[in-house]
């Protein structure tokens, strides 16, 4: 079967998808050679990743395509025409034509590509796409054919159809072969993110073993050591790291540690890996052992201080890393202050090494917040004012003193209507205990019953 | 629940004395009981006796569970939450953050009792300290005084408060009975601590409990039960 055949050879009779005798029949002197599908297809990733020099986000498309974003990238190679003149150029240096488009989504950028004029470049896909042929949207023959039948040849004979129609016609198709769907993809109404592939690690230091082995932890060390080296050499450090090892019966184990700030200081990173290759299974044992440096950033050498040392914000960081290393990132947070009345939004937790300051303590606020509010009972109400006497975790407290009531309504726009407002008191018992109780409703709010109360927070 | 008696004697010029209050020559650790369930008292002192700067506040799941989260309005400081699940990981993280100098002080909050902390493991802990020179506060929950190596041991009781000057009506200023029953280099004693929030600062007072009489001597050594 031939998969593929040049200009000269379409001329001469070859078909892609006929029979390789008929066409060396029809034309005696094909030259024909073997197809190999998975080397094309990894030397198109290899060309996905080169094409990231114009763009950020690049993958294979299909046999023979590469899809490219280069959202607000294009003013840096002298304009949208220049950058597709250069791609072109730069694809024919390395002996590869190629036909480009750019436009503003992904489905419209393929039709051009294929079946619209040499490099064009659109602004708006409607008008762009209406003379092109239906097949420029990606259907399989089986839908084209039906379109054929139909009598819409066009892109634009198949937006001029009222969209109901097309709905119900082609109510149980596939996603990827329904045409109502690839016509919204292709004119910016529906969304199609990019799957972009991350590139395969530069920096890797590996050690392959005589012997299996069922500890690589004496390895280490030394790869460690090579990785910071090569790393150090391109002024790099990494946040992310890859221990990958091989076992002998064919399986691989993977142990990733990630930075909170780039780094390449082998003694940092070997202690992130205590206690977790413990949990390693050997198996039969290892005889691979890989150390791979993911994410990678540019490090430039810092000067140590006279006495030796490093950095404060360094030292910050690295007790992250430690931590989130034993503990897991999610263990570990900052609470960073947010506009917000209601107590519970009033903090959010934010990244370890964010550097903002606290705001002063209000003297209104208790210094702990139960997650959740814990209702109380009431035993002895008074019209205005918290309960004299309710019962918490069966325990009678008495009030003595109160400060209130706080009102904090619900934010309208963000909390489902029908939630009620609360009263919060400051209430102090009479052997000394502070606490922070609310209201939730007023009797005759008309959201609910009777109010509740309930217990959110501690004093000191 | 009865108010816990207030220690005192026969009082010399019809005054307490107040016993100095130690201030540690370096800073090492110390830990902060509390009594009763819902006294904020524990954290409200050791709150209140943390030098300024960034703290590491390590929690377990009962800690948090049982008494809450720390609350950034109210506490006002800078902290680093650790959100973990055993008595064991809470030391784990205290001795992590001892070793770096970026933090001001490392607090840990147990709940109930914790085999983890063993003998061996608060001395460990206590060296770090003070090898690395920073304060190191563990606040028990619910939990009874063992052996430890801490060097100075609190217990802490909620107080009714100062009288709010706007508003008698309200709680003001928070006020603890704090006990220290074990001091290395110093008699144990009991004061009566308030937290000044205007001014920032922890006062020590006598704790001057209901003067009485003193008893004609017949019955040595007898004290209110």
């Amino acid at each position: 079967m031939i998969h593929a055949a040049n200009r000269a050879a379409e001329a001469a009779g070859a078909r892609i998808g006929a029979r390789a005798v008929d066409c060396r029949a029809i034309c005696p002197e094909l030259r024909i050679e073997p197809a190999e599908p998975e080397q094309d297809a990894a030397r198109l990733a290899r060309l996905a990743f080169w094409t990231r020099r114009w763009g950020p986000y690049s993958t294979p498309d299909g046999d023979d395509g590469i899809i490219l974003d280069t959202s607000g990238a294009a003013h840096l190679f002298g304009g949208e025409a220049a950058m597709l003149a250069e791609i072109q150029a730069g694809f024919a240096r390395a002996g590869l034509t190629a036909r480009l488009a750019l436009a503003p989504t992904r489905g419209a950028a393929w039709a051009l590509a294929r079946l619209g004029p040499e490099r064009a470049i659109c602004t708006d896909p409607l008008p762009a796409l209406a003379p092109l042929p239906v097949a420029g949207l990606r259907l399989s023959g089986e839908t084209l054919l039906l379109l054929r039948r139909l009598g819409l040849g066009t892109i634009g004979d198949l937006a001029a159809i009222p969209r109901l129609s097309l709905m119900r016609r082609f109510a149980r198709a596939q996603p990827q072969d329904n045409p109502l769907i690839r016509l919204d993809q292709a004119l910016g109404r529906a969304a199609e993110p990019l799957d972009a592939p991350e590139p395969a690690p530069e920096y890797i230091a590996q050690v392959r073993l005589a012997e299996p082995v069922m500890d690589p932890s004496d390895w280490l060390p030394g790869l460690l050591g090579d990785l910071c080296a090569q790393l150090a050499a391109a002024d790099r450090g990494c946040r992310r790291l890859c221990l990958s090892v091989f076992r002998t019966d064919g399986e691989r184990r993977d142990i990733r540690v990630a930075m909170a700030a780039p780094t390449r200081d082998p003694g940092h990173l070997l202690r992130l890996f205590d206690g977790r290759l413990g949990r390693l299974d050997p198996g039969y044992g290892f005889d691979l052992i890989r150390l791979a440096a993911e994410a990678v950033e540019p490090l430039a050498q810092a000067q140590p201080g006279l006495d030796g040392t490093a950095a404060q914000g360094l030292a910050l960081a690295r007790l992250v890393d430690r931590l989130a290393a034993r503990f897991g990132a999610a263990a570990i947070s900052r609470p960073l202050p947010r506009e917000s009345h209601v107590p519970e939004r009033a903090e959010t937790p934010g990244p370890p090494l964010a550097a903002i300051p606290a705001p002063p303590a209000r003297p209104d606020r208790p210094i702990r917040l139960l997650n959740p509010p814990e209702e109380i009972r009431v035993l002895y109400a008074i019209p205005e004012g918290p309960p004299a006497q309710f019962l918490w975790r069966r325990q009678t407290l008495r009030v003595a003193r109160h400060a209130g009531p706080e009102r904090i309504a619900p934010e309208w726009w963000r909390d489902r209507p029908g939630t009620r407002l609360r009263d919060y008191f400051r209430i102090e018992d009479e052997t000394g205990l502070r606490l922070w109780i609310y209201r939730e409703g007023l009797v005759h709010d008309g959201r609910g019953g009777v109010p509740r109360w309930f217990l959110h927070g501690i004093f000191a | 629940m009865s108010a816990r008696p207030f220690p005192f004697g026969p009082a010399p010029f019809g005054r307490a004395p107040v016993p100095a209050v130690p201030e540690p020559t370096a800073p090492t650790l110390s830990e902060a009981f509390g009594t009763r369930p819902l006294a904020g008292a524990a954290a409200g002192f050791v709150l209140a006796a943390l030098p300024p700067g960034l703290v590491l506040w390590a929690q377990d799941r009962l800690s948090r569970a049982e008494f809450g989260a720390p609350f950034l309005p109210g506490m006002g400081r800078d902290l680093l939450r650790l959100d973990l699940t055993r008595p064991a990981d809470v030391l784990a993280a205290l001795e992590d953050g001892l070793q770096t100098r970026a933090l001001a002080a490392v607090v840990g909050e147990i709940h109930g009792p914790a085999p983890a902390l063993s003998f061996t493991a608060s001395r460990r802990l206590a060296l770090r300290a003070e090898a690395a020179g920073l304060p190191c506060w563990l606040i028990r929950h619910a939990a009874r005084p063992e052996a430890s190596a801490a060097r100075m041991r609190w217990r802490l009781d909620p107080l009714p408060s100062v009288p709010d000057p706007d508003d008698p009506q309200a709680p003001g200023d928070p006020h603890w009975l704090a006990e220290l029953f074990r001091a290395r280099g110093g008699p144990p004693s009991t004061w009566v601590a308030r937290h000044d929030r205007a001014a920032d600062r922890l006062d020590f007072s006598a704790s001057a409990g209901d003067r009485k009489l003193a008893e004609p001597r017949r019955a040595p050594g007898r004290r209110l039960a």
